[in-house]
């Protein structure tokens, strides 16, 4: 028997089918549900129907979106403290497993999935939060769901999908010295359109992604939801399986081989077809930042804030509606732009690679502005502690907190000020996401410990190397 | 769910592009239970000054659009975060379909399980519908789910829908009532789940 070549995502797609309707409306099979206190509208809708959460052995509550990262386990909010409480109410009532404010394992879910081996090749995991599509990394297909597909999934199991559409970017060569998965991202975005891959699932493939590490292609699969694609994959390899590998929830002995049997055939055959390809040369990305409202309005940090073209009126409106917004003059140098706070956090940047990234720009240092570094989990914090990152961060003068969503949102509080302008290792420049009235310019780590010395957008590669 | 057919309401038009979820419903506002309605936070921060004053500027606020049912946006409209308060928002403010040249494809799902409709109309149309809105005397639209169109006056103009979410929408249908049909075949995967890749299940 032969069969047609498929792609990787055809792989994983099939493998979780339960049932296909004649409209092609496709019952798909959840490994691995996360939820957070966001979640709580679809926990009302189980309490309208009486109804029981269907597997609690794979639903897992994270408390990242309102959690303190000060002065723990104080809230001084009612209504955040509140949001916090409803989650492990909620766990305690329907019996899954909370890694609530007080757990050695607390952090951002979509960092901590992954660090517990919840997140396996292969698997479907799902969350109510867009950024689900960071598990991609591992060859696992993962993407973000709304309040009533959690209802669903916690009812059932299962979710309606239609299958998207394919499309693969290849990247060859490999990135410069300073130069992240988090630049390859923007740029991926910057030219494909903040809603231009939409409908479709983003297989990354070739020599450059090959060459990522771990954390670094969690950061590539986690923008891919800013170029508006429902999520992204990427080929496991050696280098997943190692780091799988002892993992918690990993399997062990037992069963490991016969998964690794199965992780081995998550590749995209030869002949595969694809809806969309694109091609992009890493060695030519520079590092990049965001001068505008959305994450697409990035250039190269050489680069310079666009000017209004008369000749496309609705372009010039969004135009000059976003210069009003971040106080920006047209055609102004990105170096130009005077920041005055640095956030190093969220679920795109704050693993362990990306905080040392920052140190590396940071060590001997003093920083000009002030700024919070909030690492991404309790295990990240613990190991950078133990290698002596925290007080590389605070030498610098930044502060260093306890783990969660953060500045990334502003739910639990850490927003910027109307007018303040950010240096920010997250994933969305939108309007008041930082905060109302707050400016964010999206970046590395790196390049966001860059911006920390000068006060200024910084080319991270133009800063000397300093000695010892 | 509340089915959806046909409606006719006022229809403002917002013009903007990259509407982002964000922008629908401000984060700090989904602390709130819906008991209250989440309407008063529809594009908060475009509406209402830092000090909480409405400005009254913003075309949703115009008296003329005073009601309205349809929004007309421009593309890529609620993109970004997953939060189905963006949807809750609109549909508390009273909004029963939105109309763009592209959505973010959760919006688009979280639209529907709520009985809204997402209407893809492409440009130049989309311009057409646009200008139409900003000079008519009363602006209002009626939009036909079983026809696939929308009009006003003598104006005519095509949407796009997916056949399967346009088939819930014009039956209300509930999902999880249709997928309780199929627990046997969900049983059915488990088991075999369980006999050849236990750790999928947790079982290892
Ligand atoms: S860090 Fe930001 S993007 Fe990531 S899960 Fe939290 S709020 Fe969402």
């Amino acid at each position: 028997m032969t069969t047609a070549p498929r792609t990787l995502f055809d792989k994983l797609w099939d493998s979780h089918v339960v049932t296909t309707r004649a409209d092609g409306e496709t019952l798909l099979w959840v490994d691995r549900h996360f939820v957070h206190e966001g979640s709580h509208h679809a926990f009302r809708k189980l309490d309208e129907r009486n109804a029981k959460v269907a597997e609690p052995a794979l639903t897992f509550g994270i408390a990242d979106h309102y959690v303190p990262t000060r002065g723990r386990p104080a809230i001084a909010d009612a209504e955040v403290a509140g949001m916090v409480d409803r989650l492990s109410a909620n766990a305690v009532r329907h019996g899954f497993r909370l890694i609530g404010l007080d757990d050695p394992e607390q952090g951002i879910v979509h960092v901590v999935g992954p660090e517990l081996g919840l997140t396996l090749p292969g698997l479907l995991v799902v969350c109510g939060d867009s950024h689900t599509s960071t598990h991609g990394a591992f060859g696992t297909y993962a993407f973000g769901i709304g309040a009533s597909e959690v209802a669903h999934v916690l009812m059932t199991q299962t979710l309606w999908q239609r299958k998207p559409k394919r499309m693969r970017i290849t990247v060859t060569g490999a990135l410069g010295p300073h130069v992240s998965a988090k630049d390859l991202a923007l740029h991926v975005i910057a030219t494909v359109g903040v809603n231009g891959a939409q409908g479709h699932v983003v297989e990354y493939a070739g020599p450059a992604i090959a060459g990522l590490s771990m954390e670094a292609r969690q950061t590539l699969c986690n923008m891919s939801i800013e170029a508006g694609a429902r999520c992204a994959v990427i080929a496991p390899d050696e280098a997943t399986f190692a780091w799988v590998r002892g993992r918690r929830h990993a399997p062990t002995s037992d069963t490991l081989d016969a998964a690794l049997a199965i992780w081995h055939t998550l590749v995209t055959d030869p002949g595969a077809v694809f809806d969309r390809e694109m091609e992009i040369d890493a060695s030519a990305i520079a590092p990049m930042v965001t001068w505008g409202v959305s994450p697409e309005d990035a250039a190269p940090i050489s680069g310079y804030v666009p000017v209004l073209q008369a000749s496309d009126p609705v372009r010039a409106s969004y135009l000059s509606d976003a210069f009003t917004y971040m106080g920006l003059t047209p055609g102004m140098a990105l170096t130009d732009i005077a920041i005055n706070r640095v956030f190093i956090g969220s679920c795109t940047n704050a693993r362990l690679e990306d905080l040392r990234a920052a140190a590396a720009v940071l060590r001997g240092r003093r920083a000009r502005i002030p700024g919070l570094v909030s690492p991404g989990s309790s295990a990240v914090k613990r190991a950078a502690e133990a290698e002596g990152i925290d007080q590389v961060f605070t030498d610098a003068g930044l502060e260093w907190a306890d783990p969660g969503c953060s500045m990334c949102v502003g739910m639990n509080g850490d927003r910027l000020a109307p007018g303040e302008r950010c240096a920010s290792t997250t994933n969305r420049n939108f309007r008041g996401r930082q905060g109302p009235g707050g400016r964010t310019h999206l970046m590395s780590p790196a390049m966001a410990a860059a911006a920390a010395v000068t006060g200024h957008l910084t080319d991270v590669r133009t800063l000397p190397v300093l000695e010892g | 769910m509340q089915p959806f057919t046909k409606l006719h309401g006022v229809a403002c038009p917002l013009a903007l592009a990259s509407v982002d979820t964000d922008q629908l419903i401000p984060a700090r506002f989904m602390v709130r239970s819906r008991s209250d309605g989440y309407g008063g936070y529809l594009l908060h921060d475009l509406r209402f000054a830092a000090d909480g004053e409405k400005n009254g500027a913003f075309v949703l606020d115009l008296p003329r659009y005073a009601g309205a049912k349809v929004l007309v946006a421009a593309g890529s409209f609620g993109t970004g975060s997953s939060r189905e308060a963006a949807v809750y928002a609109l549909w508390d403010y009273g909004i029963r379909c939105v109309i763009a040249s592209s959505f973010g494809d959760i919006f688009t799902s979280n639209a529907t399980k709520n009985g809204l409709l997402a209407a893809v109309v492409a440009e130049p149309a989309l311009t057409v519908l646009l200008g139409h809105l900003a000079a008519a005397d009363s602006p209002a639209l009626g939009v036909d789910l079983a026809q696939q169109v929308i009009t006003s006056g003598s104006l005519s103009v095509g949407f796009e829908v997916d056949p399967a979410r346009r088939l819930q929408l014009l039956n209300g249908w509930d999902d999880i009532d249709l997928t309780l049909r199929y627990s046997a075949e969900i049983e059915a995967y488990k088991g075999a789940l369980l006999a050849r890749q236990p750790w999928r299940l947790l079982h290892a």
